[in-house]
């Protein structure tokens, strides 16, 4: 079987660091092949090699059956290789048109061609299943819908191999369900598609074959049938993986801590009303955009909301986020490097900002109660990183959650509200974090998780809250948790969609 | 094992730390060097002195905007909040009338908090009005610069009461153990600036806060009381720096404090501080300042290029400044 694109042996050092070492793997045409590995595997390492954005310090990439040297991305483009990126590159200024065509121009008479762009665009956007409007600006779409942009401007050129780089890191179910159709097209057109994700119900649903690497290594190339994602998860981790979430603790309490009643967050979230109990791990489940985030950041005073919250019994209302902490609730924000950690301070800078009170003697901070801190998180939370000097920007995923929960911990709260816990986390770290969640309820702290991974809420949480439209769909007891069940609150439709979807990430 | 590749890692970056921070330190050697070769005097104790007293004013109202750059802000309106406080206050002293301690201590006060006012107001414009501070202190710079102007009605605002001037002249004129009181102000100033930036949690704040709003905002600091703080900090360092001006002329103009601004951004940004905000340095601040006076002294001294240059090789400096940050932070 021949080849469309081949690495044979490839290596890549970073000064004395090496990141890859030795790595094979071939690309045929009309297959998906997905790449996994923990974060920090070599997965983006070895895509940006493929892809021409850096070049490997050994080894050879053949196109064809012939070795090739890319200058850069551009001549790769060129030869018919693409990478989707995993994080938007738009220009949210200009219009859908304007951004596909972005650096290649249509002209005519040495002026842009509007109208010729537009038709063109429209043409792509049908041919994968959707119906943006070619004159919409950017800002103005939804994250997958850009992300549908960011793929159709990478489609807009002959391609041989297309590259996806955790595509559906920011889509919900059903958006990553059409985005799997316009992989699934792409296969049958001939094409490779290479696939990396950490998802690996994802993968065990769209590849054909899977090629597993850790630390840098090649581990495993397997065909997908009879490879079940336990088995990837073994592969990728080096060791069993079967006990992924923590046994839920028991929580025999049905002392409300928290009563929230009509909470609306204009524009975003209606009348939302819930308990939450002491010691009680609630989850809030929905699609993206169905209004979560919104309704926990009106609740701790990040955002203008109305409604009546009641904490231990006394109506409380936060007008910033320091009246929350101070009363005893906390708010991890799922955008961690946006809203949740200083990536260009040091890791001790960052643990204590929220808590600098408790440093304090006299005026001055005490860096000496800092560093000690900074010893216990690194110790309780498992932080692992080189260096205590480094900078937050500098630790993976996981370590960064890990800061950020010890950050947040330093307040001492009561209720701990975690937005997407383990975005952007590798599968051994994920474990610390839900065994570390199921100990804070154990101690009898409440946690609300927001997830929209389902198998996450359902292996976490006590209850799930489901949300839709800003509104609160309904509620899921412990023990009729299914992913049925929350897709179902999720879309309001009960039909064989739901199941398909449900199938497809099972 | 661990422990030192722990070590070797802390030390290396030390090190890089410690050169980002050493370079206007190098820089301010280098040109010392320099003014030495092209004039023997410049290196005299009475030219150092000089060169430092005159550098008073702008390091000390560049302290101030250290701050208020690391905390993601700028302030153009220094130079006219300058010459307003000056003019307001020669004015006060000349209502009040008298030429003892007690009228002095009451211009000086006045003088302070019209600063720190002024500073208040560009604080609350910024934050309440939700507008970028380049504007607000543009406008603010326009309404402070007339103001002067109309109340000296386009001429120059004197202390008229002689016995009163010569009380004060000491501020400026004076030096204890030999050394000029106004660099003593400068040093003092410098000290409980770094003191506040690095040592409390507001200055921590001020920090976070430039590094990142949104983090600083879901970390629980005031954002809105840090902001505003910072631009009365820049507020009261003008109205310092007015106190050690007023016995040096005994008058305000409307061209007083021309181009402050300028000069305290650029001792700023030469003193590494980043212009986006989330570092600052207030002895670097300080040193960038005397490098400004360096340059404008060793051109007098020297005949190489012509004294009325001096803005221009002090806007070239600023460029020149930005263009090393640049790739000092590419090269990490």
């Amino acid at each position: 079987m021949d080849s469309v694109l081949r690495a044979e042996n490839i290596s890549k050092s970073f000064g004395p660091i090496e990141v890859l070492s030795g790595i094979s793997l071939e690309l045929r045409p009309g297959e998906v092949h997905a790449v996994i590995g923990e974060n920090g595997a070599g997965k983006s390492t070895l895509m940006r090699i493929l892809s021409g954005h850096i070049a490997p310090t050994r080894g050879h990439v053949h196109l064809d059956g012939q070795s090739v040297t890319f200058s850069g991305p551009v001549e790769a483009e060129n030869r018919g290789i693409v990478l989707v990126h995993q994080e938007i590159l738009l220009a949210e200024d200009l219009t859908v048109a304007q951004n596909l065509f972005l650096g290649r121009e249509i002209k005519r008479f040495g002026f842009v061609d509007d109208r010729t762009m537009r038709e063109r665009t429209r043409g792509i956007l049908a041919e994968l299943g959707t119906r943006i409007d070619p004159d919409c600006e950017v800002r103005r779409l939804s994250i997958a819908d850009r992300q549908l942009v960011q793929i159709a401007r990478a489609l807009l050129v002959p391609h041989k191999v297309v590259a996806f780089d955790e595509p559906t890191a920011v889509l919900t179910p059903i958006e990553a369900e059409s985005l799997f159709s316009i992989i699934r097209r792409l296969r049958s057109h001939g094409a490779a598609v290479l696939y990396i994700s950490h998802r690996l119900n994802e993968v065990k649903a769209i590849a054909d074959r899977v090629t597993v690497l850790r630390d840098g290594q090649h581990v495993a190339t397997r065909d997908i049938e009879g490879l079940e994602p336990l088995e990837m998860a073994r592969l990728m981790v080096g060791r069993d993986m079967s006990k992924l979430y923590p046994d839920k603790p028991d929580t025999a309490s049905d002392h409300v801590i928290l009563t929230v009643r009509d909470m609306t967050v204009p524009g975003f979230v209606e009348n939302a009303s819930f308990d939450l109990r002491r010691g009680e791990i609630l989850g809030f489940g929905g699609l993206i955009g169905a209004g979560r985030t919104e309704l926990f950041e009106g609740l701790v005073g990040l955002r203008p909301s109305q409604g009546s919250v009641s904490f231990r019994g006394e109506s409380v209302s936060f007008r910033d986020a320091r009246e929350a902490m101070a009363a005893g609730i906390v708010y991890l924000s799922e955008d961690r490097k946006g809203k949740g950690l200083l990536l260009q301070q040091n890791l001790r800078v960052n643990l204590s900002l929220a808590a600098l009170d408790r440093f304090r003697r006299g005026s001055f901070i005490d860096v000496g109660a800092e560093e000690k801190a900074l010893d216990e998180a690194i110790r309780n939370f498992d932080i692992r990183t080189r260096s205590r000097d480094l900078l937050a920007g500098q630790l993976s995923g996981g370590n960064q959650q890990k800061l950020l929960l010890a950050k947040m911990m330093l307040l001492e709260p009561r209720i701990i509200i975690i937005d997407e816990p383990t975005r952007g986390v590798d599968i051994g770290t994920k474990e610390q974090i839900y065994r570390f969640i199921a100990q804070l309820a154990d101690d009898g702290l409440s946690i609300i998780v927001i997830s929209s991974e389902m198998q996450e809420l359902i292996g976490l949480c006590h209850r799930v809250i489901v949300m839709r439209n800003g509104r609160i769909a309904g509620e899921v007891a412990q023990a009729d948790l299914s992913e049925d069940s929350i897709v179902y609150l999720a879309n309001g439709v009960h039909e064989e969609r739901a199941a398909e979807i449900a199938a497809g990430h099972a | 094992m661990t422990e030192t590749v722990l070590r070797t890692g802390a030390e290396k970056r030390k090190l890089t730390i410690d050169m980002r921070a050493l370079s206007p330190f190098i820089a301010l050697i280098v040109l010392a060097i320099a003014g030495a070769l092209i004039n023997p005097d410049f290196l005299s104790a009475s030219n150092i002195l000089n060169v430092v007293t005159r550098s008073a004013f702008i390091a000390i109202i560049a302290v101030g905007a250290t701050f208020v750059i690391a905390a993601g802000g700028l302030d153009l309106s220094v130079g006219s909040m300058a010459a307003l406080t000056a003019g307001v206050m020669i004015l006060t002293l000349n209502t009040l009338g008298g030429a003892d301690m007690g009228t002095l201590a009451v211009g000086m006060l006045v003088a302070i908090a019209l600063s720190a006012a002024c500073g208040l107001a560009n604080g609350l414009i910024v934050t309440f009005g939700r507008i970028e501070p380049f504007i607000v202190t543009l406008g603010t710079m326009g309404i402070f610069r007339s103001l002067v102007v109309w109340l000296a009605a386009g001429g120059t605002i004197t202390l008229r009461n002689f016995e009163l001037r010569e009380l004060y002249r000491p501020i400026y004129f004076g030096s204890v153990f030999g050394i000029p009181i106004p660099i003593i102000a400068f040093l003092v100033v410098a000290a409980i600036g770094a003191l506040i930036l690095y040592r409390t949690s507001f200055g921590r704040h001020v920090v976070a806060l430039g590094s990142n709003e949104d983090v600083a905002r879901y970390s629980g600091v005031p954002i809105w009381r840090v902001r505003t703080l910072t631009y009365i900090i820049q507020g009261i360092c003008v109205g310092i720096a007015v106190l050690v001006y007023v016995p040096r002329l005994g008058s305000a103009t409307p061209t007083t404090g021309l181009l402050w601004e300028l000069q305290a951004i650029t001792a700023v940004v030469i003193g590494g501080t980043a212009l986006k905000g989330g570092v600052g340095r207030v002895w670097g601040t300080v040193v960038g300042a005397v490098i400004l006076e360096l340059v404008a002294n060793i051109m007098v001294l020297s005949n190489f290029v012509s004294e009325f240059l001096v803005g221009a090789v002090q806007g070239a400096i600023i460029i020149i400044a930005m263009l090393v940050q640049r790739s000092v932070h590419r090269g990490r």
